[in-house]
């Protein structure tokens, strides 16, 4: 990497550092309970906004997986999310009405909190929808994949987006609060992504899947990204870049092997495509804070998707890690 | 009690005092050295942890710097305490407070009586030692160490490269051979008193203060010059991935603990609470698998090894993206392209379906649209029919398609007609056997009644596109395996190419054909490309077909056998 170029990334670097410090100040404490995060606790960021059925789960798979403490933004919830978080005792929860668009869909607002909170630590940035696979996790909890990625002299671990989806239309089944959501959205698709590599950032850029097939199959180039660096040991000097889908210093993207052999990797299971996906797609078109002014919503709501939804006769139907990790989604890379 | 423990400790502490107070239980002494730079706070936690037992000492605390001649001194240190504290004694134990015993601690009694002036120690000269990865081997005995690799590693690079520079070579002690090994050893009593005591002691440790890593070779070569019975193995349970670093045991390990032979393992992660439970439990059974098991051990540390190394080859996925030349093979299973054969064959994948058993698919790279085997409107791993989809990364579908359908041969159809994208991927992909039968584009143009010069643009189009691709199988960096006819060539001898064919596909069976597929109709094909030349194309990518005249016994038209 040339001098120029490196200099480049780090006044952007800074730039977002700067923007994190502005944004930051959008937000208001609703509850502060950082005080009891322990050295080696790992840590959760995540941006939430009317998710109130889907949190018992969310906050009982991440305690469970070993997540000791929860950093959570409520953008402007109006179905009792803030309240029913700031009464958690391990949640530490802010607030705020601004835009989620113009704080680069709440990556301003989490750079901010992991620069006050996350130094040292190992950080886990996901959305509410969002649930960690990585290998071994049935056995071993996510502490324990910290300690061996430190070992290994590690800082973060790259991940796949894998949209999971209902055989049928999402809004077929209710949802019930407190519900694995991977009972009603149990199949995903096994091996239509096409991976590149950004010359910029230096991470794998990847799309597919059944978004991709399914919305844009004759526009590839807009499919959303399912290249996701969730966690990262978090220090100061860091920033997360447009989600988590890069970071910054680039070092950190790489998170790949690139002489033919496998470092470790996880997935993310999306359960996004619930019964409240079609209200939600409704409204987010509305509110125009997504994405490219919400393009992928657009997509999504006049598509439809069809009696059969996302579903196809080669979806795949969720097992396990081991089964992702056969298939080639993740990798166990040099653990054991 | 006649074993003793030397426990070096720095992390964990609470770990190290639930083994400590374990094995004092059980009547084993031990004299535990804590890193001086561990918390005072850790330290007292242990200290009350273990008061209870009265054969449980601590040695001076003293800083541990890795790789250094610190850990061989606080060993050696503890190790007096304990040969002084103890007379009894006839073995030590070396082990570290991440170490786990998986046995009975009786066991290690009993099996040590019997073995009363035995070394356990492994012990390999430096010429045999396999596993240095990355380190230095021999030139840790001929150069000098005197920085701490992980502290100041830059200098401790320029000190090794000034050695390296000037030719400088240490000169050993003499009548020492440099051994190397693990460093959890278990010495008999004897031995660890005379490598202690002996006359020469200042001398040997004046030059192993400057060996690098000398808790991996002090003893282990010292045991050879005092030592009477060396058996060269380490009684703890050790394995290391492919950085050298150690491989940490989790609960999930339980079962594959039980299967080893050996004694105590390392380094076992402290939050794994259900190893601790049931190793250090006085119910734990005392029978144990036989030693075949334990290869199943080194098995699953060595695939890991494998994993981290060279990956699973035709897969690009999160964790492995590799640059150009590291692949180690494009694809992950070999397949099979027919290019032409639809042109010159009715009907020839259901042909290749009934002759070999396996699946062909159309033009998997048309224009339009993906054509899947049996017409269907996706295939395995959800790949979708749409083609601008597999267009916008034509080798991430190629790839996927092969990874996602491993352990069924693939086979497709390829054309001038088809998007021509995905050429390069197959012409350097090893595993791609490519079958052309060049020229055979004029059929179609033949049969479809279309005025010359239309058919004559066509033409040479589709020529100048076929001709590209054979020009990137003919590539110095061509990989694939390719087999390439004239039209002409190939209606000389259809049987003899299709055979050919089909072997390469079946694998081990070989399938003699019975039927041949039907040829399409060959009628006018010489007057055809004659009519090209003379619109001033050259078809020569068709070769020299003869004219079809006389009927009776045409050289293209097959001949039952």
């Amino acid at each position: 990497m040339g001098a120029v170029s490196a200099l480049r990334l780090r006044i952007e670097r800074r730039r977002w550092q700067l923007r994190a410090f502005r944004k930051g100040r959008d937000l208001s404490v609703v509850a502060d309970r950082s005080g009891m995060v322990g050295p080696n606790a790992v840590l959760l960021f995540a941006t939430i906004r009317n998710e109130k059925p889907r949190l018992p789960f969310f906050l009982k798979y991440y305690r469970d997986m070993g997540v000791a403490h929860f950093f959570i933004v409520d953008n402007g919830s109006t179905d009792g999310s803030a309240e029913m978080l700031a009464g958690e005792p391990d949640v530490s929860l802010w607030r705020t009405e601004t835009s989620y668009k113009h704080s680069r869909f709440g990556t301003d607002w989490l750079n901010w909190l992991k620069f006050r909170f996350g130094h040292g630590h190992w950080t886990l940035t996901v959305d509410p929808d969002e649930f960690l696979v990585f290998p071994f996790c049935d056995t071993r909890p996510i502490p324990a994949l910290c300690d061996w990625l430190d070992q290994s002299g590690l800082r973060a671990l790259g991940t796949l987006l894998v949209d999971m989806y209902p055989k049928g239309p999402p809004d077929k089944i209710a949802y019930t609060p407190g519900q694995n959501p991977f009972e009603i959205a149990s199949w995903f698709d096994a091996g239509n992504y096409a991976v590149s590599r950004n010359k910029k950032y230096g991470n794998l850029w990847i799309q597919g899947g059944p978004r991709a097939r399914v919305y844009f199959a004759d526009e590839p180039e807009q499919a959303p990204s399912l290249n996701k660096i969730p966690l990262v040991k978090w220090d100061r000097r860091y920033v997360h870049v447009s989600s988590t889908h890069m970071l910054l210093p680039r070092g950190l993207n790489l998170v790949y092997d690139e002489a033919g052999g496998e470092k470790a990797s996880g997935c993310l299971l999306h359960a996004k495509f619930l019964d409240s996906f079609p209200q939600k797609a409704a409204e987010e078109i509305a509110r125009r804070q997504h994405f490219a002014r919400g393009r992928e919503y657009d997509a999504y709501h006049l598509k439809g998707q069809g009696p059969q939804g996302l579903w196809c006769e080669w979806s795949e139907r969720y097992i396990d890690w081991r089964q992702l990790e056969l298939l080639g989604l993740m990798s166990k890379g040099n653990w054991a | 009690m006649n074993v003793g423990f030397v426990m070096l400790a720095h992390a964990a502490l609470d770990r190290a005092g639930q083994i400590a107070s374990h094995l004092a239980e059980a009547g084993f002494p031990l004299v535990i050295h804590v890193d001086s730079r561990t918390s005072e706070q850790a330290f007292d936690t242990l200290a009350a942890q273990v008061k209870p037992h009265e054969n449980v000492h601590f040695a001076q605390r003293t800083a541990c710097e890795w790789g250094t001649w610190s850990l061989v001194q606080a060993s050696r240190d503890a190790a007096e305490i304990l040969l002084n504290t103890y007379p009894e004694l006839h073995h030590v134990m070396l082990i570290s407070g991440s170490c786990l015993p998986i046995k009975q601690p009786d066991a290690l009694g009993t099996f040590l009586s019997t073995h009363r002036n035995t070394d356990f120690i492994e012990s390999v000269t430096i010429g045999d030692v396999p596993w240095t990865k990355g380190g230095l081997s021999d030139e840790r005995f001929s150069l000098s160490f005197p920085f701490a690799w992980k502290k100041h590693k830059r200098l401790f690079d320029i000190w090794v490269e000034l050695q390296r520079l000037t030719g400088r070579k240490r000169s050993l002690p003499q009548g020492l051979q440099p051994h190397m090994g693990s460093q959890w050893w278990c010495l008999s009593r004897t031995t660890l008193e005379r490598i202690l005591r002996d006359s020469r002691r200042e001398e040997l440790a004046a030059f192993f203060k400057k060996v690098w890593i000398p808790d991996e070779s002090y003893f282990q070569s010292l045991v050879r010059l005092y030592g009477s019975r060396v058996e060269s193995r380490s009684l703890t349970l050790s394995k290391f991935d492919f950085q050298g670093k150690p491989h940490v045991f989790y609960d999930d390990h339980l079962l594959l603990l039980r299967q080893s032979p050996a004694f105590f393992a390392r380094k076992i992660w402290p939050g794994a609470n259900r190893l601790y439970r049931v190793f250090l439990s006085r119910q734990l059974s005392r029978e144990t698998k036989s030693a075949v098991s334990a290869a199943h051990i080194d098995r699953t540390f060595a695939k890991a090894i494998t994993m981290r190394t060279r990956g699973r080859p035709g897969l690009v996925m999160a964790g492995r993206y590799p640059n150009k030349g590291f692949e180690n093979g494009l694809t992950g299973a070999p397949y099979s392209v027919f290019q032409g054969f639809s042109d010159v064959f009715t009907s020839f994948p259901d042909w290749v379906s009934k002759a070999t058993g396996s699946r062909v698919h159309g033009h998997l790279f048309a224009r339009r649209r993906v054509e899947f085997h049996g017409d269907q409107s996706g295939y395995a791993g959800a790949l979708s029919e749409n083609a601008k989809l597999r267009d916008y990364d034509a080798p991430s579908f190629l790839r996927n398609l092969v990874w996602n359908t491993r352990g069924e041969y693939q086979s497709f159809l390829f054309s001038p007609r088809d998007r021509q994208i995905v050429g390069k991927t197959l012409a350097g992909d090893r595993n791609a056997n490519i079958a052309v039968i060049s020229g055979a584009w004029a059929l179609p143009l033949l049969h479809s009644g279309r005025p010359t010069d239309q058919v004559r643009r066509i033409a040479a189009i589709l020529q100048k596109r076929e001709a590209a691709f054979l020009e990137l199988l003919h590539a110095r960096d061509a990989r694939c395996r390719a087999r390439i006819w004239t039209l002409a060539e190939f209606l000389e001898r259809p049987n003899d190419t299709l055979q050919d064919i089909v072997d390469s596909m079946s694998g081990a069976e070989s399938h003699l054909i019975s039927t041949p597929p039907a040829l399409r109709s060959m009628g006018g094909l010489a007057n055809f490309l004659q009519d090209l030349r003379n619109a001033g194309m050259n078809p020569h990518l068709a070769g020299d077909v003869v004219d079809p005249d006389p009927p009776k016994s045409a050289p293209w038209a097959i001949r039952p056998s």
